[in-house]
């Protein structure tokens, strides 16, 4: 059933998927680079480490996550079954948890007491802060003072967790700025301090790192799948901001040709504008957080701002693994305006009651273009990677802004 | 022969020093003036930065100098320019191309590296390019007669065999302690046994930098090294004299507070009036 696929599944021992990926940071870090690399290899090999965190994924997050069958959504778009992979009712509210219970336990397995983040939304950073109160650890956030003013809820529950938060006030402050901050402190720490990187981004090993503990998102979703449908999907929706949901719901399915996959990034205003996030349809290779991935840049390679209405998606690069699947032809990267996730988040909420993260939403966007040009006997899953509790204000404020403009 | 391994050869007026300066802080007439004063001064190397939108190496005061030019419109074809117009003056000092490995990327190293041998470069530095990635870069340069500075860290540990192992001359930058670029009271723990080991398993000259701000510094480390690199704490002189830098009237004397400063640096008598 499966055919043999000749997509690169692994990052090579320079740390590159194809041409992307690597270790471009400052030498500082490379010696502690080559020890995490050393630390998650044993870690994986280790049952006790891997028992370890299933026990955490299934008692503490509420693992699995259901695959929930949308069925007012399929019958109102009136083609392929919809069917939403649940990431949305993990603990914490979002996929992040699946990368900080597996990074925050390695942290402590390698002796490590001080973890660092960075994060956009603050969903990341909530996560992190979670991880670190559970597992005992100190932790400190960097995340952009725009972002802590847009997110003030989410900062107050990282306190409340016990969590550090730095207002970083260089270049954009946003999450391009944060992650430098937080490499910058990480290079000054790194003999005492774990960077728990929130994205499959950053130098090697990190992209690979991160998807292997956010894999469990399409492993669970595929067995979940042919139990109810005794086959696989016709096509997997995924967001892509740094991209690790996507990665974590397409790499159960990279060997299965037949099964269509498609990211969704954020077009913002539009492609056409300035105003957007499309890193893989708009932007060209580059380097940015020690990785060489597609990168949002002007033509002497200065790293341009990016804008989404969703904080999480609102990065100028994209995880080096994406950029090789783009390249390679495996993955469909296509996009959604801060419109359409609007219309989307309404849609979704009013057919299945079930409120997304603005994120989720650009998933869902595309995936109704796609399941209504399937025919029904077809299946597409959609990867729900969290819910919108976070984003009730910038849905109203989005929302009434579309009303306005069509008075 | 390329006019670093010429510099470390020659006799020195002091203790050896290498200045970074920020390319276009706070204007492109400034940066050549500087350079101009720099080579006048004697100084082994400058180091020229090319203003980045997303500096991580470094601290406060070199992203703010960045940003700074950046507003001004300076771009790495403006640093080329900067340095080929010092050359059309007559400046003899190595110049090296401090810049970030993205800009490289995007202008492409092979033409980079042509376009920065035109406009008199002696060499780069890359702070996010290490040695598992700079293989391709290094063959260009070293094929071009340019030296890609490495750089080593006290974290390096059996890393600096390997990095030092590569090299056919220019330096060594050794990173003098954790942390970004920024001026520093303290210095990496063992910071003397650190340089002495990188000496040891180098053939070529050995430069420290990271932090140092102060005469005293350079004293201390121009004993374990063959240079010592002034960035952050120049920068901040530079940024401070920023307005009376850019006035005509003013440039003199503020040129020649930053000739004072090096000279201090350096461990050079200072005049009680000097220049102008």
């Amino acid at each position: 059933m499966t055919s043999r696929s000749a997509v690169q599944e692994k990052a090579d021992e320079r740390g590159r998927f194809g041409d992307f990926g690597g270790r471009f940071v400052p030498e500082t870090l490379m010696n502690a680079l080559s020890e995490l690399e050393a630390g998650y290899r044993e870690a994986l090999a280790d049952e006790s480490f891997q028992q370890e965190l299933r026990r955490l994924l299934a008692e503490y997050s509420g693992r699995p996550t259901p695959l929930t069958l949308a069925e007012n959504l399929t019958r109102i778009t009136g083609g392929a079954r919809i069917y939403l992979k649940r990431e949305d009712l993990n603990h914490t509210g979002a996929h992040k948890i699946n990368n900080t219970l597996g990074q925050g336990l390695l942290a402590k397995r390698m002796g490590k007491k001080k973890l660092i983040a960075e994060t956009g939304a603050g969903q990341h950073g909530v996560a992190s802060a979670t991880v670190a109160a559970l597992l005992g650890l100190e932790c400190r956030v960097f995340m952009g003072e725009e972002d802590v003013r847009r997110q003030r809820l989410n900062v107050f529950r990282m306190e409340l967790l016990g969590a550090e938060v730095v207002p970083v006030t260089s270049g954009t402050r946003t999450l391009k700025d944060a992650t430098n901050e937080a490499i910058r402190h990480w290079v000054s720490h790194v003999e005492d301090t774990f960077y728990l990187i929130g994205s499959v981004v950053g130098p090697h090993p990190y992209p690979e790192m991160v998807k292997m503990f956010q894999r469990v998102i399409g492993d669970e979703a595929r067995v979940q799948l042919l139990e109810r449908e005794g086959r696989l999907p016709d096509e997997v929706v995924a967001c892509v901001g740094g991209g690790s949901n996507a990665i974590g719901m397409f790499t159960a399915f990279l060997a299965d040709e037949a099964v269509g996959l498609t990211g969704v990034e954020a077009a913002g205003e539009g492609v056409d504008t300035d105003r957007h996030a499309a890193t893989l349809t708009k932007g060209s290779p580059g380097v940015l957080h020690g990785s060489l991935s597609y990168l949002l840049q002007d033509e002497d390679g200065q790293v341009l701002p990016a804008h989404s209405i969703s904080a999480g998606l609102d990065y100028p690069g994209v995880g080096p693994e994406h950029a090789y699947l783009k390249e390679a032809g495996r993955v469909r990267y296509t996009i959604a305006t801060d419109r359409e996730a609007l219309e989307a988040v309404r849609a979704l909420s009013r057919a299945e009651g079930i409120l997304p993260a603005l994120e989720s939403a650009h998933a869902v966007a595309e995936a109704l273009k796609v399941a209504a040009d399937r025919s029904t006997s077809d299946v597409v899953v959609i990867c729900l990677s969290g819910r919108g509790d976070k984003d009730v204000e910038s849905i109203r404020q989005g929302l009434e802004g579309m009303l306005h403009e069509s008075d | 022969m390329n006019r670093i391994d010429h510099a470390f050869q020659r006799e020195s007026r002091g203790h050896r020093l290498i200045p970074f300066i920020t390319a276009g802080d706070p204007n492109k007439e400034t940066t050549l003036d500087l350079i101009r004063l720099l080579d006048a001064e004697g100084v082994t190397a400058i180091e020229l930065g090319v203003p980045y939108s997303d500096p991580l190496a470094d601290g406060p005061v070199i992203q703010a100098a960045s940003d700074r030019a950046l507003a001004g419109g300076m771009t790495l074809a403006g640093v080329l320019e900067l340095a080929r117009e010092a050359r059309q003056d007559g400046v003899q000092t190595p110049l090296i191309l401090f810049t970030y490995y993205n800009p490289v990327l995007r202008w492409g190293p092979a033409s980079l590296v042509k376009a920065a041998f035109d406009a008199g470069f002696d060499g780069f530095i890359i702070p996010d390019l290490p040695l598992e990635e700079s293989g391709e870069l290094d063959r260009i340069a070293q094929e071009a007669g340019l030296h890609l500075i490495p750089l080593v860290a006290p974290t390096s540990r059996e890393r600096i065999r390997a990095i030092v192992s590569t090299r056919r001359g220019g330096f060594i930058y050794c990173v003098s302690s954790l942390g970004t670029t920024g001026m520093r009271r303290e210095f990496a723990d063992g910071i003397e046994s650190f340089l002495d080991e990188v000496r040891r398993q180098s053939t070529v000259p050995v430069a420290v930098g990271f932090g140092i701000s102060h005469p005293d510094h350079v004293k201390r480390m121009t004993e374990h090294a063959d240079a010592a690199v002034v960035g952050s704490a120049l920068v901040k002189r530079v940024e401070s004299l920023g307005e009376r830098l850019k006035q005509s009237e003013s440039r003199p004397q503020a040129l020649d507070e930053v000739r004072r400063f090096i000279r201090e640096l350096s461990g050079r008598d200072v005049p009680a009036t000097s220049g102008k």
